[in-house]
């Protein structure tokens, strides 16, 4: 079974907009997503530019973008994407 | 250290908005507008109505100009005109927090409320036990005569249902020394100065971002804006705040437009270094206690509500006063910002001739999204200026005294006494009685590290990253190399 990615944007804007918080995802996962979920840090996603900073921090769970990223909503997400799996 | 909540992302937004329209030349024009332009008519409020929040907006606007919200004295006032006195001062109000009298009312006047818990009882001991009669029982349920009541909470203690609750005032139960306040005629908090010790816990505690800090943002800005020599002197704390190495910070504060960046950890090590000798002086001397004298939210602690603990408060200038002194001897031309993660500082940089501006870690990063600086994009800065590894320690808990006593250590004295090092990591109510034993002289330990923020200045007010992370980012710093002298 593959592994879900989970690239969270450490880039200033997303930093400073949330991202900070999300640096330590991997200590909320529940159990049973622990195994099987990647979490990386990236440089600006080049997001922020077009969205302007409103909806910071994004995050990408796969290739699927977030934007005003919570633990929630990325656990959610995991969920979604690992359905049938 | 805030955790993430509206309020706070306000503040954060609102930061990013004043640096890019004012370093775009288009701040005085638009700054009017921005209360507006964030609350539009027809939109949900967070407060009671649109108009409430454009004028909590309007404020706290003006202490990011820095500029006192209680010195308002003509309500049409409009921010632009406000912004043309920034741009003219050459200094700053003394009082450097400001409550936001509209963010603030909504905070309960008393503290004792009888929940839906309360079952009426038949024995009702709230009603029995209560020493002034507040207490009495309709329909069915406990009801607090409020004009009665004196805040005693026997209620609270006898209820069997635990029907009776305190309900705090954040700002209150932060306050270490009972500096804030309900003025009971305006129904506002106030701050009184004569008590503050600028430690930040109310600004951090407030649900509402009620109390404000005077920001020098535009000062700063300004002096970037005329290419005047200006150089930002980065406090220790700084690698737990953002995810990228040192060198790279430096490199983003340099494409800001500062023309110099230097590390407090040097001036660090000059305090280590003086606050030994001064240790080992006052020991031979016969004094029993020194205590450190680098976190000013302390100090003040000390001086206004622990005197007699003020003559072993150690005299050595903190890193900050050592750092910009250097720097000012260097090129006097220059001016010198402290970016930290301080409230304190802020009022201690007011008495510091060496020290032009202070900034803060969060408004740094604004700055870094408002100008559109990636770390990724920037050359990193090599940093030469020799520090210790004990100097960037500093930020930790901890961190002060491992690095004076290591200074006594490589300084190879004989003629050093016995240290036993004594610690307070944090400056809550429970402390300041702490240290007012250790006036008396009855505690054990002739060395005293105080910090005022819970983990060091990595726990400041100011700081945006993870205390935790923020803690082992130091550590690792701590335990490097430093900068080796040539
Ligand atoms: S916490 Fe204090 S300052 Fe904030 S709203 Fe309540 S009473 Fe006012
Ligand atoms: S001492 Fe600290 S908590 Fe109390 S009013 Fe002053 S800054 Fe606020
Ligand atoms: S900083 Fe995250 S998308 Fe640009």
């Amino acid at each position: 079974m593959q592994k879900t990615k989970v690239t969270i944007c450490v880039g200033t804007t997303c930093y400073l907009l949330g991202a900070a918080d999300l640096q330590e995802l991997e200590t909320f996962l529940p159990e049973d997503l622990k195994e099987c979920v990647e979490v990386i840090g990236s440089h600006c996603l080049g997001v922020c530019k077009d969205n302007q900073y409103g909806n910071a921090p994004f995050v990408k769970v796969d290739d699927e973008l977030i934007a005003n990223a919570t633990v929630g909503a990325i656990i959610e997400k995991i969920y979604e994407h690992r359905k049938g799996e | 250290m805030q955790d993430k909540n509206d309020a706070n992302r306000m503040r954060k937004e609102l930061l990013i908005r004043i640096i890019k329209d004012f370093m775009e030349d288009k701040l005085a024009e638009k700054i009017d507008k921005i209360p507006i332009e964030l609350r539009p008519k027809g939109e949900p409020s967070s407060r009671c109505c649109t108009y409430k929040d454009r004028a909590v907006l309007k404020y706290r606007l003006m202490a990011m100009l820095g500029v006192s919200v209680e010195d308002e004295e003509d309500e049409s006032k409009q921010l632009s005109s406000y912004l043309e006195d920034v741009l003219k001062r050459n200094s700053f109000d003394e009082n450097i927090l400001s409550v936001l009298d509209v963010a603030c009312t909504s905070c309960v006047t008393s503290r004792y409320l009888v929940t839906n818990a309360c079952r009426g009882c038949f024995a009702r001991p709230c009603v029995f036990n209560c020493p002034k009669g507040a207490m009495s029982v309709i329909d069915g349920k406990s009801v607090i005569d409020y004009s009665k009541c004196i805040d005693c909470g026997i209620c609270t203690q006898v209820c069997p249902y635990h029907a009776v609750i305190r309900v705090p005032i954040p700002c209150e139960e932060a306050c270490p020394v009972g500096a804030i306040k309900r003025n009971p005629e305006t129904d506002v908090q106030e701050i009184d100065f004569g008590k503050c010790v600028y430690c930040g816990k109310c600004m951090v505690a407030c649900p509402f971002s009620a109390i404000l800090e005077k920001s020098q943002i535009i000062d700063v800005l300004k002096a970037i804006k005329e290419k005047k020599k200006i150089t930002a002197m980065l406090a220790p704390s700084v690698v737990g705040q953002f995810p990228v190495p040192l060198e790279q910070i430096a490199g983003a504060v340099l494409a800001l437009g500062f023309t110099g960046v230097e590390e407090v950890a040097f001036g660090a090590d000059m305090t280590s270094e003086h606050e030994a000798e001064e240790f080992v002086e006052r020991m031979n001397a016969g004094d029993k206690l020194m205590t450190t004298s680098c976190c000013p939210s302390y100090v003040e602690t000390v001086k206004k509500h622990v005197p007699g603990l003020l003559k072993a408060v150690s005299e050595t200038p903190s890193p900050m006063r050592y750092t910009s002194q250097t720097l000012k001897e260097e090129d006097p031309d220059a001016l010198t910002v402290f970016v930290g993660p301080c409230v304190a500082k802020r009022k201690e940089a007011l008495n510091d001739p060496n020290t032009d501006f202070v900034l803060t870690f969060e408004e740094l990063a604004a700055m870094f999204v408002a100008l559109g600086v990636q770390f990724n994009a920037v050359q990193p800065h090599e940093l030469t200026r020799p520090v210790k590894s004990t100097g960037r320690g500093y930020a930790t808990s901890c961190g002060v005294s491992s690095a004076v006593l290591k200074e006594m250590k490589d300084a190879g004295r004989t003629d050093i006494p016995d240290i036993n090092a004594q610690f307070i990591n944090g400056v809550d109510k429970k402390a300041v009685k702490l240290l007012q034993m250790y006036a008396t002289g009855k505690m054990p330990g002739n060395f005293l590290e105080v910090m005022a923020c819970e983990g060091g200045c990595v726990g400041g007010p100011c700081t945006i990253g993870k205390v935790k992370l923020a803690i082992d980012a130091v550590k690792k710093y701590a335990d490097g190399p430093g900068i080796p002298k040539k």
